[in-house]
């Protein structure tokens, strides 16, 4: 099997900006989400279309990402 | 391979080569992803997959993969001392570099990364196989460990003091202000947030193209260069876990040809954890 409609985006997710990658391999769309900024695999998941499956990483992708606490920075 | 270095072309394959060398009996390919699961949803035929979290590490203490089960690991991969090891993974090779820094520990002589990784690989819509191939076992015996590539906690404390080398913090930047203590979305794993005094901040995915492919050998020089980072300085490289700072060593060491550069692989999770260790911020 080829990987096949490999795409790529960027967007943002819960205050922080992610990769959006999606690809087909047989009858399934995979798709991971990654943070731009490390670069961290943050949620991954598939399905039986392409939307199904950024969907749903992209609901586990805000579940995660949520929890992120943020300090304030003291000089 | 197109950073025009010496060092380059002995430890970075293109896609391409990896495709034109499947089958051949004395190149082992090995997938190493951030994301474990990864290498099940489809690989580059014929290739093993190891998991960073059981097989790339000491299960019981905190350490890298202990001599022994090092060679377990390549003897069980068919791996034998003169096999070439073509590395690649997710995320821009970040775990393909954290093994490949392991095998270098052990003295694997010959070992690449594939450029570009898995992201790569998929994009161009190559073959992927889900099937994990049947593997005749080799005989692999390893080096002693060389330190010299390798920073523990103490060395790194005496490089602060005496500004002896050069730190290089290859952390988002938020993490390395102490905005957030570990990346987006993964478990905060440290007691402070900062960074390391006097440590520079240089993001290791910055030393990468959109498509995955490290950058030239001028822009990455640009890159360090600007921090200070130069081949003339001893340079220590760490993160959080020491995968991220793998990936620059292997920059450096092996793209840049640097002689003296080091992973702290102890890293923000033994200094922000550390009683007493002073922290910089932002």
């Amino acid at each position: 099997m080829n990987a096949e409609g490999y795409t790529r985006r960027e967007q943002e997710l819960s205050g922080w900006s992610i990769w959006l990658e999606t690809y087909r391999l047989g009858d399934q769309y995979f798709c991971t989400i990654s943070t731009v900024d490390p670069g961290a695999r943050v949620a991954r998941a598939e399905g039986p279309t392409r939307e199904d499956a950024e969907r749903i990483a992209l609901e586990k992708a805000s579940r995660w990402l949520g929890q992120t606490r943020r300090f304030t920075v003291n000089p | 391979m197109s950073l025009g270095t010496a060092t380059a072309t002995d430890v970075l394959v293109s896609t391409d080569w990896v495709k034109q060398h499947l089958g051949d009996a004395t190149i082992r390919v090995v997938e190493v992803d951030v994301d474990t699961a990864a290498y099940d949803q489809g690989h580059v035929p014929g290739s093993l997959g190891w998991n960073w979290t059981t097989e790339l590490c000491d299960t019981l203490v905190r350490d890298i993969i202990p001599q022994k089960k090092f060679e377990e690991l390549m003897s069980k991969s068919g791996i034998g001392n003169d096999t070439t090891v073509v590395l690649y993974g997710d995320n821009n090779n970040w775990f393909a570099a954290w093994a490949f820094w392991q095998m270098k520990v052990y003295g694997h002589r010959d070992v690449r990364i594939m450029n570009g990784g898995r992201k790569k690989w998929v994009a161009e819509g190559r073959e992927l196989e889900t099937a994990v191939p049947s593997i005749a076992p080799a005989s692999y015996k390893a080096s002693a460990a060389d330190l010299s590539i390798r920073a523990f906690l103490p060395e790194v404390q005496d490089a602060v003091k005496q500004k002896s080398a050069v730190l290089i913090d290859v952390r988002g930047p938020q993490e390395f202000t102490g905005e957030i203590l570990s990346p987006p979305g993964l478990p905060e794993t440290c007691q402070r947030g900062g960074h390391i005094p006097g440590a520079k901040n240089i993001p290791w995915a910055k030393a990468c193209n959109d498509d995955g492919t490290f950058k030239t050998a001028d822009e990455l020089k640009q890159l360090y260069g600007a921090a200070g980072a130069t081949a003339d300085k001893d340079v220590i490289a760490y993160c959080r876990i020491g995968e991220r700072s793998s990936h620059t060593w292997f920059v450096l060491k092996h793209l840049l040809g640097y002689p003296n550069v080091k992973n702290y692989d102890g890293s923000w999770t033994e200094w922000g954890n550390l009683v007493g260790a002073q922290v910089e911020k932002p």
